[in-house]
């Protein structure tokens, strides 16, 4: 549960997801669900020019299965916050 | 991902926005299917309605007609929201027939077989 709160409060920040098959799409989160799935707005794909088919994809929905990484904005990550929230979690809530 | 009130559907990670849209399904297999999107379940299974899978080659591309499909959640990696103001491809990209690029994509694959060819023959020369 901690990532999905976590990217719960991320939600309106611009992040690039990377897919297993090496696909790796900017845009701004517009949601997350329990499985991680993302819903992502003004997507653009990182290398336009291999992915010509994702051209006239403005808004997309991506399987939380398929992701392999979500690049953050920089100021995205609270460590302490996220830190004792790990803690409280271990610890069984 | 499930089934959301009216009032929170557009800011939930439900496909129901998506309904009876014009959508771009990315498949774990590579393929591209276009349709519409009729009926989803929580796995991301879905129905869509007068699907089209869009072959490309280089700079041709082809829509195959396929008709009314089921696709299992798993095999889904991505679902688009087709733009229709702008569907179009890059203007280099040009429209083929299906035999023309079932043609393409057979010299495509020789190329490749051709090239793993070569590379296996030159490995005693055990460059890297």
């Amino acid at each position: 549960m901690l990532f999905f709160s976590y990217f719960k409060e991320i939600v309106g920040r611009e992040v690039v997801v990377e897919l297993k098959n090496d696909l790796a799409i900017r845009g701004t989160l517009r949601s997350v669900d329990q499985y991680l799935n993302i819903k992502l707005e003004n997507t653009r794909v990182v290398d336009q020019d291999k992915y010509p088919h994702m051209m006239s994809v403005r808004n997309c929905f991506i399987r939380g299965s398929v992701v392999r990484y979500v690049q953050l904005p920089p100021d995205g990550v609270d460590i302490e916050l996220l830190h004792d929230a790990t803690r409280r979690e271990a610890r069984g809530g | 991902m499930s089934w959301a009130g009216p009032e929170d559907i557009f800011l939930s990670t439900s496909l129901a926005t998506y309904l009876d849209k014009k959508l771009l399904v990315l498949l774990r297999d590579g393929r591209k299917l276009l349709g519409t999107l009729r009926s989803f379940d929580q796995f991301a299974n879905a129905v869509l309605e007068g699907t089209c899978e869009r072959l490309i080659v280089g700079d041709l591309y082809s829509d195959i007609p396929l008709g009314l499909y089921v696709i299992r959640g798993e095999n889904v990696v991505l679902i688009g929201e087709v733009d229709l103001e702008k569907e179009d491809l890059p203007p280099h990209m040009t429209r083929v027939s299906t035999a023309e690029i079932r043609t393409a994509q057979k010299a495509e694959r020789e190329a490749a077989d051709l090239k793993g060819s070569m590379r296996k023959r030159m490995e005693f020369l055990d460059m890297d």
